[in-house]
């Protein structure tokens, strides 16, 4: 058996699924969109649930419902099992009866009825099976309750096909327009294999994948618009609104008859309580600040940086030791630097940044599961929506200023393919934690008054350059319609420790298995570039390969003002990690990294450094954030074009602050 | 009168909602539709977006958008 799990935003989804599946699950992603797609063993059984993305409807004009609609046309599961809220039941079921519609084996997960049952309101869950034709079972995903009832259900219905008893959810003209154009248009439906019914419900709304997919005669077209239109004069409204309309009516009276409320529920007025201070007028945007801080504290300085050190700790110790036994043991040099300095550092630069993703998603899981993250979307959307963007983007770029590896990670629960697209390209414009070493070592050689004020004024560059690419964007790669903003903001509520853990371990498992390649080979080519010559002799860092493609590449950076072969070395190095900038420098200055601000100004002037300064800010992120990216771009091309997009950016800037520069002092 | 122009606190039935195609959509779908009642419940820090309060959950959308959608009281 086969299930697919479908519900809104909000609703419990992932908690359901983590009590069915457990740990057993794997993501994957949808071809050629990044929607990711989950999919998980039910315990003790050999049948599979797909976790769907959450969404409200199946209109045609998000990746999200287009790859739910066609996966259940499509793939056809042998059941679907919507779950929804059972506190807010009137618009979850919205979504429940346009899954009708589809005619597929089904049963409804009512979940939270804890919290109904606390709320003193009453759902008849009998009468709303009746109702609605389906089958509706009582859950509590959170305290795993009523899941071995949905089991048997889903069970059921998956076995002995029970489709949903009822999918004619319309009075008067809307009936007659879907009657006859589903008489029309059966054929066709048939032969590409969906319920007419539906597809002449999704004609009536104008659905032109719809249209596209049956391939109908001119003709047929023409009766089908002929006849919408015809429902439109009767009602004098338009196709979209009649059909979302005549759903919402049909809910609002089978809850007339299922649900009674008494009062508002307590989550709802927690909800408002919690509110009043998080999305106040004057203290939502310090609070929101001072939460990112917290955990910007406690992930990089406190927690991450204890299990960086232990991991650090444990590679070293490990390295040593192997190191030790290939020294005893005779090991060919070649060799023995390809394991120690190759492989190990390369797998150890991979691992030192597993700690703050595991970290961080800790925190960012709470605050997305607690239904935060929709409150900081509200509260910073305005600043955001002028570079095109919405509000949640901020999370991401704000990481990006410890680690662009998470923050780009972090993209993964923004809520349209563009505005993650776009997050991603922006957020490497947030200085990276790890290029204060760089900034650090030349401010004191060369701005030793000004120090902080340089780094400040850098940092500052890179949102104003972030902005402003932002707007360039927002005009050209990503012109097309921003996705509406028009956002639940559900209760608060617990997060659930198990959906907690599952995430972080999913995150860490995602960064290992998919960035891992990327990152490995990206060290092992700089290990390899550094050890060898073009005659393939172990030699030292100054004859290297890569001390030659730096004397190639050098005269491209006359116009910034260094050409110099060692620092444009040195930069190539910033590949593997931004730190390695500063210790590849002194290496080729033949100096320490602690002595290094003595030497600079022998190959910079403070223009030419502070011209450096620029590149080093904007130029191409480390491997590990190219790794980040690739993830979650999905796409080889569109990480080169963002790799060769941030190296033209950070030269073109560099070479007009030193040119204009240069006129005037 | 229009959406925003509603008083925070001040409940509506919502008349007919307009807007650009994928935005009316989504409004429609998130149960926007001729008829709802509605209230206003908060506006955003920065003066925009907007709360409403509407079949029993909360929603945000921007004020532009509420524009578009005719209320009477």
């Amino acid at each position: 058996m086969r299930y697919a799990l479908v519900g809104n935003q909000n609703c419990g989804k992932t908690t359901l699924f983590n009590q069915l599946t457990g740990s057993n699950q794997h993501v994957g992603n949808f071809p050629g969109v990044t929607v990711d797609s989950k999919e998980g063993t039910i315990k003790d059984t050999q049948d599979t649930v797909v976790d769907l993305p959450g969404i409200y409807s199946l209109s045609p004009y998000s990746n999200e419902e287009i790859v739910t609609r066609d996966f259940i046309i499509n793939q056809k599961p042998d059941a679907i099992v919507n779950i929804i809220d059972a506190t807010n039941i009137e618009r979850n079921l919205y979504l429940s009866l346009q899954l009708m519609e589809l005619h597929v084996p089904m049963v409804i997960a009512a979940n939270m009825m804890d919290e109904v049952i606390e709320s003193k309101t009453s759902i008849d869950i009998k009468k709303l099976s009746e109702e609605l034709g389906v089958k509706v079972i009582p859950i509590s995903a959170i305290h795993n309750e009523g899941i071995d009832d949905l089991l048997q259900a889903m069970n059921k219905v998956a076995t002995k096909k029970i489709y949903p008893s009822k999918y004619d959810f319309c009075t008067g003209p809307v009936h007659r327009a879907i009657h006859g154009i589903t008489h029309l248009i059966e054929d066709h439906a048939q032969a590409i294999d969906v319920q007419p019914r539906f597809a002449a419900t999704k004609l009536v709304e104008g659905d032109e994948p719809m249209q596209k997919a049956l391939r109908l005669t001119e003709n047929e077209l023409d009766m089908i618009e002929h006849s919408v239109v015809e429902m439109e004069e009767q009602l004098q409204t338009d196709r979209e609104a009649a059909l979302a309309d005549m759903r919402y009516n049909y809910i609002e009276q089978v809850i007339a008859k299922t649900v009674k409320k008494s009062g508002e529920s307590k989550a709802y007025l927690r909800s408002v309580a919690i509110d009043a201070i998080l999305t106040h007028k004057y203290f939502a945007i310090p609070i929101f600040l001072g939460i990112m801080l917290s955990i910007f504290y406690l992930t990089f300085n406190v927690f991450g940086a204890l299990l960086s050190d232990a991991l650090a700790y444990l590679v070293d110790t490990i390295t040593l030791s192997v190191d030790t036994a290939l020294t005893a043991f005779g090991m060919n040099p070649v060799v023995h630097s390809l394991i120690i300095d190759g492989i190990f550092a390369g797998v150890g630069s991979v691992l030192s940044f597993l700690p703050i993703i595991v970290v961080l998603f800790f925190f960012l899981t709470i605050l997305e599961d607690s239904g935060y993250m929709a409150r900081v979307a509200f509260v910073m959307d305005k600043l955001l929506r002028k570079i095109g963007l919405s509000g949640r983007s901020i999370v991401p770029m704000l990481i990006g200023f410890g680690c662009t590896v998470p923050a780009v990670m972090a993209t993964r629960t923004l809520s349209s393919e563009r505005d993650r697209k776009m997050t991603i390209f922006l957020t490497p414009f947030m200085s990276c934690s790890a290029k204060l070493p760089i900034y650090s070592v030349f401010t004191y050689a060369f701005f030793p008054k000004y120090q902080a004020w340089v780094m400040i004024l850098l940092y500052v560059l890179g949102i104003v350059i972030g902005i402003l690419f932002g707007l360039l964007f927002k005009v050209t790669a990503f012109k097309g319609q921003p996705t509406p903003f028009v956002l639940e903001l559900p209760n608060y509520r617990m997060p659930s420790v198990k959906s907690v853990m599952l995430l972080m371990w999913d995150k860490a498992k995602d960064f290992l298995t998919r960035a891992f390649t990327v990152i490995f080979i990206g060290s092992m080519l700089i290990w390899f570039l550094q050890t060898f010559d073009f005659r393939f002799n172990t030699v030292e860092s100054t004859q290297s390969m890569l001390a030659y493609i730096g004397k190639w590449i050098a005269p491209l950076f006359a116009p910034l003002g260094f050409n110099d072969w060692r620092v444009a070395t040195a930069l190539i190095s910033g590949f593997t990690a931004k730190e390695a900038v500063v210790s590849t420098l002194a290496v080729l200055l033949s100096t320490t990294s602690s002595a290094l601000s003595e030497t600079l100004p022998t190959i910079f002037t403070p223009l030419s450094a502070f011209s450096f300064l620029i590149f080093t800010l904007l130029y191409t992120p480390c491997v590990a954030a190219i790794g980040a990216v690739k993830q979650e771009l999905n796409s080889g091309f569109l990480t080169l074009c963002f790799v060769i997009l941030q190296c033209v950016i950070a030269w073109l800037c560099a070479v007009c602050f030193y040119q204009i520069g240069c006129i005037f002092l | 009168m229009t959406l925003d122009e509603l008083a925070i606190g001040q409940e509506a039935t919502i008349v007919t909602v307009g807007g650009e195609k994928i935005l009316r959509r989504r409004l429609l779908d998130m149960g926007l539709t001729p008829r709802t009642k509605v209230m206003i419940r908060k506006v955003a820090p920065l003066g925009d977006p907007i709360e409403l309060r509407l079949r029993g959950y909360l929603l945000t959308i921007r004020k532009e958008d509420a524009k578009q959608i005719e209320v009477s009281l």
